[in-house]
């Protein structure tokens, strides 16, 4: 225990897939640690950047492949229109629920404080320009320097 | 506090002592429409809060900074909101 008493101070969370399923439980946990007063910072990186770019974030999936949870056969899975179709399902029960779309997420995390990273080697390596991103967000860094920003004690890092 | 009934505007000023903040006229705007949800028994939540129109996130968090909403419904005398959105 350190003198926070194990107390939680900030939450580091990585988002490295673009599967809308993810991208939901990274936001939620961002946003649900600033409800509670407790600081949040995202870095995206690989597929996670599509959570922040302008043009992709309205058009994530569900995976409905390779995914247990959807109990099907993975072959039907794989059927043209069975990823739109488990998506357009999942979005209309995420509204049943008060959850907002991914732009309007975006928005309700920049408005909390949370602070939004681009990686770099990512953004580098999928040819993205800081122009393709959001315009929230707070940069593109190394994840040398995303740890800088969760030095100090009482600082967690999630990886998804 | 365990009953809205015994809240009073002196109760929220002494909460609000122990969290620090000093309640200007626009907390108590905030306070009487989170009150007022409650009455009518909507489920608080920050997105809701952000659309309410009384006042958007990032004011809702300048104005109660560390767990907005927890505080406020706490200087409000209600029972915390059991949301994670």
């Amino acid at each position: 225990m350190n003198e926070f008493n194990g107390e939680i101070k900030k939450m580091m969370i990585i988002l490295s897939k673009a599967t809308l399923e993810n991208v939901y439980a990274a936001f939620v946990l961002a946003n649900g640690a600033r409800m509670e007063g407790i600081e949040a910072e995202m870095f995206f990186t690989f597929f996670g950047l599509e959570a922040i770019h302008k043009k992709k974030l309205e058009h994530l999936h569900v995976a409905t492949v390779g995914n247990p949870a959807m109990h099907m056969p993975t072959m039907l899975g794989g059927l043209p229109g069975m990823e739109a179709l488990a998506t357009g399902m999942m979005k209309k029960e995420m509204e049943k629920i008060d959850m907002p779309d991914v732009h309007e997420f975006l928005d309700i995390l920049k408005a909390s404080g949370v602070k939004l990273w681009a990686c770099k080697l990512a953004m580098d390596m999928f040819h993205y320009k800081k122009e393709d991103m959001i315009d929230d967000i707070d940069g593109v860094i190394t994840v040398g320097d995303f740890y800088k920003q969760g030095s100090g004690l009482g600082s967690h890092m999630l990886f998804i | 506090m365990t009953d809205f009934s015994q809240w009073n505007k002196e109760v929220g000023e002494a909460i609000s002592k122990e969290a620090n903040i000093v309640l200007s006229p626009r907390h108590w705007q905030v306070i009487d429409y989170i009150q007022g949800e409650f009455k009518k028994e909507v489920p608080l939540s920050i997105r809701r809060v952000g659309k309410s129109g009384v006042v958007d996130i990032k004011e809702f968090y300048s104005l109660f900074p560390n767990a907005p909403l927890k505080t406020a419904t706490k200087i409000a005398g209600i029972p915390k909101p059991a949301s994670c959105i």
